[in-house]
């Protein structure tokens, strides 16, 4: 009992004294990086700056993390090939989840409630109030997987501005909410490969004189989802310039949906969001439509903690098998759910997936 | 009291025997001439004080001779006697009459603010705390509907739709009852615009949700958003408006009436001092008109008091059990229905709207769920303690129990939530039996009863108030003209006896 009392508490000064290091390394290797440019080692488990998987990882491992991460920062290009190689090997991050007992027992999900097709609840759905979409089959599948029940799964609806905090906070253990994958959100979060492809493009009254994204957007009321890729995509065209002059981008909604309200009550002129989103907006008001082409290409990935690396590879191997199954895999789900209101599916199968990250 | 001329000599001329300053006065009754004109006067009870001093101004020459010619001391001193008789006459008739005045004008002015207390600024208060109560039980409704799917049960539906009836048809008498510039008027018109607003946003989530699309929740939670932040602080603006109004009813009807009283006093001890005086001079007990004055005078008062009395502890009672017991009851009623609100939208929600409390990030609803169930048992336990009988005990008691079975089936229902079983979680909150539902109903029938019970309370109580003070201003009135005319009657009585 006491010495296991003293071994857990020097584990835990093990752990804050690796964090020291770790932090001493880091700056030290973001300093040398330009230098240096070394590849890292993909040995270690390497828990990243959070520490809160345990603290028998190896400082050095550590260290490169960091040190890849800052590269990732600096010169980031291609956001969705900033991941982890597919592996089947557990992890502190997958223990943990297996570790959950009795009702406990399920992986925590945040998703979507109100996006049509990709993760919602059907009022009229019989009996059980199940979420279900396109991403909730994915989130299924990975439950499968990982805990050997595509049932145990605790969904909880969060709003697109809490995703990342949700996140970090521990409150969900990944996010499966056509959550597009971008530099800046590299930083605080890990992504899986992308599994879907698409853009944002404007959606308006099929009335609207609007014609997509470009001059005719000029002095009109412009709604987006608050944390949304769409609201920090028109916000750097406006600083650029590429925005049409006067547009109003007041109106920020928690949930892209709710731009379809303000559209509907005419609190608003059009609605700039994913294109994939947009056209679940689309379907559920024959009055609108999209104007013009996605004038950015983006992917969706699975969000997990940063320091998650074993569950981000699992999650990508799991991610291979569901695009290369023809039966019950992503093709499946696109028929199931998306076929109706987008194109032919090879517009949004992303392309083969890259795994640049190595550590 | 308005006899200057004389009430100047007549004030230091009153104790007995001080003769000095009264001739002045003296002249105007005594010649020959002049006897008949007193006789006029004497007649006339109001009058004296008018009347005298014309004889002022005519020849003092007849009145001199008169005076010289036919009037020995006695006569001159009787003569002396009648002109003050007339003049405490005059005061005494004066005292009464305005005791009688003063009376009937202040207790009208409470009896007034009592009749509003019992039918204008009570009822409305009442009608405002429902306003927010319904509004708020539409709203609960409406979240209910929209988490039984999209085939809302009959219950939530006729629930929905009673409290937005009766939410507007408060809103109506609210804005008959209120002044056109009030800032009640200006509140009412708001909540008018925004109710059908709020309507029209349910009415597309209900489409919508039927049709099976997801913007049908949106539209829910924009019209949630427009009730919790527009519409109900505006409802309770209005209700705190009437119970202000309310407060400052109860603070008119309550005051005692000083001056009205301390005129009785007096008119009483002046009527006293006539009548002693009277006898120290005549040796005779009794003066019939000033007796019959007295008496009155007596009356009005003990009416005055006892009245005041009785109505002031009526309302007195109509706070204490009434008006307190209503505003904790209609608090904890407000308190159930949003953690009733809070606990559907936690499961609407499903997480959607986090809150820190402390270093914890928590569902925002149940956080809110929490609060409003502190509230409600706070509101509870003052309700037992104001409650003052069984009848009124009861039903308290029963929501008592209602509230802690709640907070245990929530505690289970959030349980299974928290384990991702969604449908069980729903089932315990708006399932048949053994859910959440059926406290939150129980807790509301039993605080409707308890309402009910308080009301007629304070039905009972401020209206006894009211009657104890009924016809106390027009009694006050008739008996203090009929004291002054037995004070002026009395007095005249003596006086002609000089004649």
């Amino acid at each position: 009992m006491r010495a296991r009392r003293l071994r857990s508490g020097l584990k835990g000064w093990g752990g804050v004294g690796a964090m020291a290091v770790a932090c001493a390394l880091a700056v030290v290797f973001a300093l040398l990086l330009p230098v240096v440019r070394s590849p890292g080692d993909p040995g270690g488990t390497g828990n990243g700056p959070g520490g809160g998987f345990g603290s028998d990882s190896g400082s050095g491992g550590q260290g490169v993390a960091h040190g890849s991460q800052a590269r990732a920062a600096e010169e980031c290009t291609d956001p969705e090939k900033q991941t982890l190689a597919p592996a089947d090997s557990d992890g502190p991050a997958i223990d943990a989840i297996q570790g959950r007992e009795g009702e406990k027992r399920k992986l925590v999900v945040g998703v979507d409630q109100n996006s049509f097709r990709w993760g919602y609840r059907d009022p009229n759905s019989r009996g059980a109030a199940q979420l279900e979409g396109f991403d909730i089959d994915l989130v299924h599948r990975i439950a499968e997987d990982i805990l050997g029940d595509e049932d145990a799964v605790q969904f909880k609806a969060i709003p697109t501005d809490q995703r990342i905090p949700a996140i970090r906070d521990g409150r969900v253990d990944m996010v499966v909410r056509t959550m597009t994958i971008n530099c800046d959100r590299l930083e605080d979060v890990a992504f899986s490969a992308p599994y879907f492809r698409t853009g944002q493009q404007v959606l308006a009254p099929k009335s609207s004189d609007i014609t997509g994204y470009d001059g005719t957007l000029a002095g009109k009321r412009i709604c987006t989802a608050a944390g949304s890729t769409a609201l920090s995509t028109l916000e750097q065209d406006r600083e650029d310039g590429g925005l049409a002059a006067g547009a109003d981008l007041s109106t920020t909604v928690p949930n892209q949906l709710d731009c379809l309200v303000r559209l509907q009550l005419g609190e608003v002129d059009a609605v700039v969001t994913d294109g994939a989103l947009a056209a679940s907006q689309a379907a559920q008001d024959p009055t609108v439509e999209l104007k013009g082409d996605s004038f950015t290409t983006e992917y969706y990935g699975v969000a997990m903690k940063k320091d998650a690396d074993d569950l981000v590879r699992r999650v990508n191997r799991i991610l291979a098998d569901w695009r290369a199954d023809e039966t019950d895999g992503w093709q499946h789900s696109y028929e199931e759910w998306l076929s109706e209101t987008m194109d032919d599916a090879a517009k949004s199968r992303p392309p083969a997936p890259q795994y640049l990250r190595k550590s | 009291m308005t006899q200057s001329p004389r009430g100047s000599g007549s004030g230091s001329a009153r104790p007995p025997g001080a003769g000095v300053p009264a001739p002045p006065a003296v002249p105007p009754q005594s010649g020959p001439p002049q006897s008949g004109s007193a006789e006029q006067r004497r007649p006339g009870p109001g009058a004296p004080a008018a009347a005298t001093p014309p004889p002022v101004p005519p020849s003092p020459e007849p009145r001199r001779t008169a005076f010289a010619e036919g009037v020995d001391r006695l006569r001159a001193a009787a003569v002396t006697e009648p002109g003050r008789l007339r003049i405490i006459g005059a005061l005494l008739a004066a005292l009464v009459v305005a005791f009688g005045t003063v009376t009937a004008w202040q207790m009208n002015e409470r009896s007034l603010a009592a009749d509003d207390v019992l039918t204008r600024s009570q009822p409305l208060t009442s009608d405002a705390a429902d306003i927010y109560r319904s509004l708020a039980d539409a709203n609960t409704a409406a979240s209910s509907g929209f988490l039984a799917g999209g085939q809302e049960t009959r219950e939530s539906r006729e629930r929905y739709e009673k409290g937005i009836r009766a939410a507007a048809e408060g809103l109506v008498t609210a804005a008959a009852a209120s002044d056109a510039d009030s800032p009640s008027a200006a509140t009412i018109t708001e909540l008018n615009r925004l109710l059908p607003e709020y309507k029209g946003l349910v009415e597309r989530a209900r489409t919508y949700n039927r049709q099976g699309f997801p913007v049908g929740g949106a539209y829910l939670r924009y019209a949630n958003e427009k009730m919790q932040q527009d519409m109900l602080p505006a409802a309770e603006d209005l209700y705190q408006t009437e119970n202000a109004r309310l407060s400052a009813d109860y603070a008119d009807a309550r005051p005692y009436p000083w001056a009205a009283l301390a005129l009785g006093v007096l008119a009483l001890a002046g009527l006293f001092w006539a009548q002693y005086r009277n006898y120290r001079r005549t040796n005779r007990v009794l003066n019939h008109g000033l007796v019959a004055a007295t008496a009155t005078a007596a009356i009005v008062l003990l009416w005055l008091v006892v009245g005041h009395s009785v109505a002031r502890s009526g309302l007195g009672d109509s706070y204490d059990h009434g008006v307190r017991s209503l505003n904790v009851l209609h608090d904890a009623r407000i308190a159930s229905l949003k953690a009733r609100g809070n606990e559907n939208l936690t499961l609407v929600a499903r997480g959607a709207e986090t809150t820190k409390a402390g270093d914890e990030t928590v569902d925002a609803y149940d956080f809110e769920f929490g609060k409003n169930m502190d509230a409600l048992g706070k509101g509870l336990d003052e309700a037992a303690r104001l409650a003052d009988d069984d009848t009124g005990g009861q039903p308290v008691a029963a929501a008592t129990g209602n509230m802690k079975e709640w907070k245990k089936r929530h505690t289970a229902a959030r349980a299974q939530d928290e384990n991702g079983n969604y449908q069980q979680a729903l089932d315990l909150v708006i399932g048949g039996k053994g859910a959440t539902v059926e406290c939150f109903d129980g807790v509301d029938a039993s605080l409707a009863t308890a309402l009910g019970h308080e009301e007629r309370e304070f039905r009972q109580a401020a209206g006894d108030g009211l009657d104890a003070m009924r016809h106390l201003p027009q009694g006050a009135g008739v008996l203090a003209g009929l004291g002054a005319a037995g004070a002026l009657l009395g007095i005249g009585r003596r006086l002609s006896e000089y004649r």
